[in-house]
């Protein structure tokens, strides 16, 4: 009896699979067009399924194993299952072998199973919750039922009862891991997560070595401006670019994003993981009543619904999404780098943000402010562009307007206008001149970077300062940018290059300045004394670490000061954000504690007296944070203080510059 | 976002909004103009209301970015009634207004370029023979042709006014902030040009103009050793010392008063 209907429950579910698959298809194919590599993709998809995801897997290693002999597991028995009870081809080898793999697939249900019994919050309930039990539902029948191809047990064994319940089984199993697959079932992820991986919308992500910065391809896309009729951003689910589509139907709701999003721990009204599964119930079209993880924090679930070509964020009311979880992310990227699909979540958050921004005009809080500062003033704070060197008046800076060439330009940044950073720059220029560097700066033809207004969705103004940055630096000749702002740096590197023209190219090779300043150490050109201060903690800044994967230039700085880093529990790639990107702290919105007093947590935790810092964000956003707490202090600072200036080599007019520059210094640094 | 909350209904009112060329304080360059942009918001956020954009000077690439800046508010479209440099544009407001016979016509209280003396709504009030306020805060409601508004006075204090429609209100900084102005409908919308003839202003062509700039203040010195008095005392706004207020006066009698104080000033002779 088996032999007759296991083919027809088999095929049939093949059936219902392949009309599945394409009206999934179909739903993806809602959003915008975008090329791809069809075959290519298809054919590097089980390599970087097998390599390059790997590591992003492998940091949860009960889940990596488990994975491997659940779903290797599975593979091997549903294409044996195929063969052997689909078109009857009772070969004894093939027997085994299935009998072999569903074993596998077994064990490995059972460690599913496990995770099950109290799963931690980030993961969702709901189907996941008969997940488990269906993976054993599968595994055991097609064992049994495969016992006889393998000749342990005889044809007829058991009778109709058991071939009733082994049918039962084979349907359910089936229905799960066949029909589920392209229907929406929990197993959904494996097939738009192969599909996702071979049609990326960044494929440059899968290069080796996967801490290179082109790997991690952080830079944002630019908008076409030029065309009148280009949408501005997203505004409804299908405005997005089909595989970004098909990248959130990917999402296996494992919350690894959750559980590492700083807006999230602070209590802010942003999960990753649900935005994610938003925007695939837009998608589809549908309420979030059906989402079983946790909701965005103070946000019921089963309040929100939207459909694919309805608003995400509407002008009033409410819809998909509520523009204030958009605001909540700092675009710190934690959740990009966890996710093992792959998925983007900042691109998709600045994309609706841009939305928000240049069609709605809603920028929230300070932000219309800012924006409207950039424009008129080219900083954020609204201060008279003249007056970026004004805090320079005593330090004597090479103009490039003067000098028209240098081998580093250094850039300032808008930290020139904050008296907190203005310490750290003339550290910086104090390292510079101690080791003879010929540099020069852009002075008031330097305007702001443009990351603010970018994150906030102002790409218009984004590339208006980036073209004007662009020109101003092509009247000059240097070899590298050096810049103590790693988001001026991500910016200059990654985002400008594609706005550059034939005549006026942006491609730029970027220092950060602990990068610089370890050249500078490993030339010899600089020495230090002893470090006699206390222990030290290091922060990665986002915009260093998991943008550009510089995470060991600044920890050998601190190397060669003498100082031993003591690092906290999250640093390198899994570092908490400050809080400062994205321009979260000029949108903020209000969670239920503040995200730098968590980053301070951290640092309390390691008992450092010190918190070693490479960026102008972190600075600031750390020392608000009440004291007591550890002295915050950038690493050019560490570094000038431990400098010693050979004053008697005879360095002439470099050397009595120098030693200028350290009066100087000593004067302001309290 | 509704900047005002509780928006009057007035629907079918047709507010016209006079708007110029701003400039930034900091670095001159062109904007939509602070003041004028809170009369487009005062407009846009009148509920029912059909609200036209006008601007009488040069179409330029810089002008029109600026013009744009209003668009960007969420305006579809504008009319820039095209005229020479220099050139006075009252009558052709005045020709505009009315033609276009809007009941109430939105300005800021004075231009942040040009002349900048804030005259131009007395003149075309005079022209067209209505009534004129100054530092209008709110609208509160419109009815049977006549409307209750908030006008704002020093201080944050408020009077309430009633006053027959069509007028003219000028906006200070005491009205709600301008929305932000989006990039999407300021590329959008409309500029409908439209050539005029323009009368020379015979005086301005004259005249020598240069940016204003703040005078410094002299800073009282409070010996005090209360933190409180000296903050009071630099927090406050000078009293000019003197002065009468009039309050329940008819017309004529304000008027008398202000001639008066005029001669005595030496203002008119
Ligand atoms: S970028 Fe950072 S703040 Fe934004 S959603 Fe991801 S983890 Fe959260
Ligand atoms: S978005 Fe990625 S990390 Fe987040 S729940 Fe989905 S699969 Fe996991």
């Amino acid at each position: 009896m088996l032999d007759i209907l296991l083919p027809i429950l088999i095929f049939s579910a093949l059936l219902l699979t392949v009309i599945g698959a394409v009206r999934r298809f179909r739903l993806w194919r809602q959003g915008r067009s975008a090329p791809v590599d069809w075959v290519g993709g298809l054919l590097k998809m089980p390599r970087r399924y097998l390599v390059d995801l790997h590591h992003i897997v492998d940091r949860d290693k009960y889940i990596s194993k488990t994975h491997v002999a659940t779903a290797g597991g599975f593979v091997l028995a549903a294409l044996l299952a195929i063969i052997v009870h689909g078109f009857g081809l009772h070969s004894r080898i093939l027997g085994w072998a299935l009998l072999a793999a569903t074993a596998c697939m077994f064990t490995g249900a059972l460690f599913v199973a496990k995770r099950r019994v109290d799963p931690p919050s980030r993961l969702s309930k709901g189907p996941w919750m008969r997940l488990p039990k269906s993976l054993l539902a599968f595994a055991a029948s097609f064992f049994i039922v495969t016992l006889p191809v393998a000749g342990i047990l005889p044809a007829d064994f058991g009778g109709w009862i058991l071939a009733a319940i082994l049918a039962v089984g084979v349907a359910w199993g089936v229905s799960e891991m066949f029909l589920g697959m392209t229907w929406g079932g929990p197993v959904k992820h494996a097939f738009a997560g192969a599909l996702h991986l071979a049609w990326h919308r960044r494929p440059e992500r899968f290069t080796t070595p996967h801490n290179a910065s082109a790997a991690r391809s952080s830079g944002l896309k630019a908008l076409d401006l030029e065309n009148p009729k280009s949408t501005l951003g997203v505004e409804k689910p299908a405005d997005f670019t089909w595989n970004q589509l098909l990248g959130f139907d990917a999402c296996v709701q494992c919350g690894r994003c959750e559980a590492m999003c700083p807006a999230f721990a602070a209590g802010q009204p942003l999960n990753p993981k649900k935005l994610i599964q938003d925007m695939v119930i837009g998608m589809r079209g549908g309420t979030d009543a059906n989402y079983y993880g946790s909701p965005y924090p103070g946000k019921p679930v089963g309040e929100h619904g939207g459909s694919p070509n309805g608003p995400i964020v509407p002008r009033e009311g409410r819809a998909l999404v509520d523009a204030e979880t958009l605001w909540s992310c700092t675009t710190c990227r934690a959740c990009v780098e966890e996710c093992p699909m792959m998925i983007e979540h900042v691109d998709a958050i600045v994309d609706m943000r841009r939305f928000l921004t240049l069609e709605h005009g809603n920028t929230p809080n300070k932000g219309a402010e800012v924006l409207d500062n950039l424009i008129a003033t080219d900083n954020p704070g609204g201060f008279d562009p003249d007056s970026r060197l004004h805090w320079a008046a005593d330090l004597n800076l090479p103009l490039m307007a003067d000098k028209g060439e240098a081998d580093v330009l250094l850039w300032l940044g808008d930290g020139v206008f904050d008296m907190r950073n203005q310490r750290t720059l003339r550290s910086l220029i104090k390292v510079l001149r101690a080791a003879e560097v010929d540099f020069a700066v852009l002075g008031n033809e330097e305007r702001d970077s443009g990351d603010v207004a970018r994150r906030l969705g102002d790409e218009a103004t984004f590339q208006t300062l980036a073209r004007r940055n662009i020109r101003a630096m092509s009247q000059y000749r240097f070899s590298r940018i050096v810049t103590c702002d790693p988001h001026s740096f991500h910016v200059l590197k990654n985002e400008y290059g594609e706005l550059g023209t034939a005549d006026m190219p942006s491609d730029y090779e970027v220092y950060h300045h602990s990068t610089f300043i370890n050249e500078l150490v490993k030339g010899g050109s600089l020495t230090f004394k002893a470090w006699k201060g206390g222990s030290v903690t290091y922060h990665d800044p986002c915009y260093l670490g998991r943008y550009n994967g510089e995470y060991e230039a600044p920890r050998d700085v601190l190397r060669a000061l003498g100082i031993e880093v003591k690092e906290m529990a999250r640093s390198g790639y899994r570092s908490r954000c400050c809080g400062g990107g994205g321009g979260a702290p000029i949108t903020d919105i209000p969670g239920k504690q503040r995200i730098p007093d968590m980053r301070m947590g951290d640092v309390r935790e390691t008992g450092a007296d010190t918190v070693a810092v490479g960026c102008p964000q972190c600075t600031a956003m750390l020392e608000g944070v009440v004291e007591p707490r550890a002295d915050i202090k950038d690493i050019a600072e560490l570094v000038a203080d431990a400098l010693v200036i050979d004053a008697s080599a005879g360095k002439g007019a470099s050397n009595r510059e120098a030693s200028q520059t350290q009066r100087n210094v000593e004067e302001v640094t309290p | 976002m509704p900047l005002n909350a509780e928006s009057p209904g007035a629907s079918g009112l047709n507010v016209a909004v006079l708007v110029s060329i701003g400039r930034h304080p900091l670095t001159a360059r062109t904007r939509r103009a602070d003041q004028d942009a809170r009369a487009v918001e005062m407009a846009l956020s009148l509920k029912g209301a059909s609200v036209n954009l006008m601007h009488a000077g040069q179409h330029d690439s810089d002008n029109e970015e600026a013009i744009r800046g209003y668009l960007g508010m969420g305006v579809e479209e504008i009319r820039l009634l095209e005229q020479m440099p220099q050139a006075d544009v009252v009558p052709v407001l005045t020709d505009a207004l009315r033609a276009s016979a809007p009941q109430l016509v939105l300005t800021g209280t004075r231009a942040e370029t040009g002349e900048g003396s804030g005259i131009l709504p007395y003149l075309l009030a005079e022209a067209l023979g209505w009534p004129v306020i100054n530092g209008l805060a709110a609208v509160e409601k419109v009815e049977k042709g006549v409307a209750t508004v908030l006008q704002a006075l020093p201080r944050g204090k408020r009077r309430r006014l009633r006053v027959r429609l069509p007028a003219i209100a000028t906006v200070d900084a005491s009205a709600p902030a301008a929305r932000q102005s989006a990039f999407g409908p300021a590329r959008r919308g409309e500029l409908d040009v439209q050539p005029h003839a323009s009368e020379a202003d015979p005086s301005l062509s004259q005249w020598q103009i240069q940016p204003a700039r703040k005078r410094p203040k002299r800073l009282k010195i409070v010996k005090s050793s209360s933190a409180r008095d000296r903050f009071k005392a630099a927090a406050a706004k000078s009293d000019g010392g003197g002065g009468q207020t009039l309050t329940d006066v008819t017309p004529e009698q304000g008027a008398e008063a202000i001639f008066k104080l005029l001669r005595e000033e030496g203002v008119l002779r």
